[in-house]
């Protein structure tokens, strides 16, 4: 534990402290404490089971930890012993939640693009209605400020403008090498090239901390260099990234820091030499003995 | 009968049956106008989180699913004069407003069919997108939906054009009703077979419609 209090320098973007969750009987998170730091690469391994995706969903707030702390930047931003004392719930707090959520973004398993929506569509439309939205409120708040006789600040937004969004959009494919494919629908896209696009998607948001579940699970084998090439690039472009998956060899190559997780909580965790090379648990050991046949 | 030594021609008939198409395509289009958006507000509350809205709803739906549409007509015509002495003006009204609620009842059902097929993970992906509640449903789900329920939406609608003639049980001169009165009149057959005809031939452009907008939507697979 005193691992974690060295490690709260001034770059630590992440804190994650005594994460506990429990699905009815079933504890699938013991307790979980890490950290990270800006540009890190932090990846996740572990058996089916471990709590790995489950510990990605409740830094996404698409589930709600019943116990232990996230703080992204020194800001406090969930609480599970403030959140189950409160009655205004979080998870029913649509515009407190998202402004949570910006802070983190995740590339699914099995991508979740949308298929109705062109790739260009898939990138731009949360942006463009979050803009729209903003806009709105500005207007709002311009109003009731004339009437007042006083000075609006303006609202701090991503984008100033929608032709922003489209200039970054364009600017995000270009960096997956799908800008060919800006006007195709996801189903004419193979599975790499879908979750290239799903990448993109979630960089376009500008996400503090890119999450990862299973990125190339559901390829296969021969598309998943293409998607980890992506990872690649984006680990050297300093993109904080918590990448979960099985790809072992990429996790040794990739990852600044590894964390070794079982039945719910961190088994081990350290540089790639220090958990692939020595590993000191005995559980770490089997894994990666059974992962290496 | 005096009136049946009379002969009537084709196209006197076809008049006639016109008129009555009138009023069928009326309470058709009435319906279908209404009853969509109804259907999504009923789908809604079933659906909902909270538990008594949503038994309430799943009674109602239970009750007019279960019952013959024919029955719902009387119900909705004689029964606000014999409960609360208020009796209804007007027949078309009695009549738009039990084939509006049977039909939202039916549409629920398949919306929360289309609704629930959507993954969950679009949803998801959504929201880790920062979408609201609404901005998610209205750009994610409904498209999706919209496309999925096309097929057992107009098998619905299809149901609906014939059911119309239900509205003659209080007297709504409606297609079949003016066939029928030519039958009585003039002792002759034929012309409800050609009412037939008419529904017929309408349900066969809203079959070629129906196509056509499946067609439009196939330009992405789920």
């Amino acid at each position: 534990m005193t691992e974690n209090i060295v490690k709260q320098t001034p770059d630590t973007i992440l804190e994650v402290k005594g994460i506990k969750k429990n699905f009815g009987a079933t504890e699938v998170l013991k307790g979980i404490d890490f950290s990270v730091k800006k540009g890190e690469v932090v990846v996740i391994i572990g058996s089916s089971g471990s709590g790995k995706t489950t510990l990605l969903r409740c830094l996404n707030f698409l589930e709600f930890a019943d116990e232990g702390i996230i703080s992204v930047n020194g800001e406090v931003l969930y609480d599970g012993a403030v959140e189950a004392a409160s009655k205004k719930k979080l998870k029913n707090n649509d515009k407190l939640l998202r402004a949570k959520r910006l802070h983190f973004g995740l590339v699914f398993q099995n991508f979740n693009l949308f298929p109705h929506k062109n790739v260009m569509a898939n990138l731009t439309l949360a942006p463009s209605l979050q803009l729209k939205k903003d806009l709105r409120a500005a207007k709002k708040a311009q109003r009731v400020a004339k009437k007042a006789g006083q000075e609006c600040s303006p609202i701090k937004r991503d984008y100033e403008n929608f032709d922003a969004i489209k200039a970054k959009a364009l600017a995000t494919l270009d960096r997956v090498g799908l800008i060919e494919k800006k006007d195709n629908y996801p189903c004419e896209l193979s599975g790499g090239q879908q979750q290239r696009v799903a990448i993109a998607r979630a960089l376009v948001m500008n996400p503090d901390i890119l999450c990862f579940d299973e990125p190339t699970s559901a390829l296969d084998p021969e598309l998943t260099g293409e998607v980890l090439k992506v990872i690649r690039e984006l680990k050297d472009s300093d993109t904080t990234m918590i990448v979960v998956t099985h790809e072992m060899e990429f996790a040794r190559d990739v990852a600044d820091k590894v964390i070794f997780m079982a039945n719910g909580v961190i088994e081990e965790a350290g540089t790639p030499a220090e958990v692939f090379g020595a590993p000191k648990s005995e559980k770490t050991k089997s894994f990666l003995a059974s992962r290496n046949k | 009968m005096i009136m049946a030594a009379i002969n009537i021609t084709f196209t006197e008939v076809t008049k006639i049956l016109l008129q009555g198409f009138g009023e069928t395509c009326l309470l058709f289009l009435l319906t279908l106008v209404l009853a969509l958006p109804l259907g999504l507000i009923v789908c809604f509350c079933v659906m909902s989180r909270f538990k008594p809205l949503s038994w309430l709803m799943k009674t109602i739906v239970w009750i007019i699913r279960g019952t013959p549409l024919l029955l719902q007509i009387i119900v909705v015509f004689y029964g606000p004069g014999l409960l609360f002495d208020y009796p209804m003006r007007s027949r078309f009204i009695a009549v738009l407003i039990a084939f509006v609620i049977n039909y939202a009842c039916y549409f629920s059902e398949i919306y929360r069919g289309g609704i629930q097929s959507v993954s969950k993970g679009q949803n998801e992906a959504a929201q880790v997108l920062g979408m609201t509640k609404s901005q998610t449903f209205f750009h994610i789900i409904l498209p999706q939906v919209i496309k999925r329920i096309v097929p057992p939406m107009s098998n619905e609608i299809i149901t609906l054009v014939k059911d119309t003639s239900l509205a003659r049980i209080i007297g709504v001169i409606e297609l079949i009703t003016v066939a029928q009165q030519i039958v009585n009149n003039y002792v002759i057959l034929w012309p409800l077979f050609y009412a037939g005809a008419f529904y017929l031939i309408f349900n066969g452009l809203l079959t070629l419609l129906f196509g056509f907008i499946e067609k439009k939507m196939s330009y992405y697979k789920v």
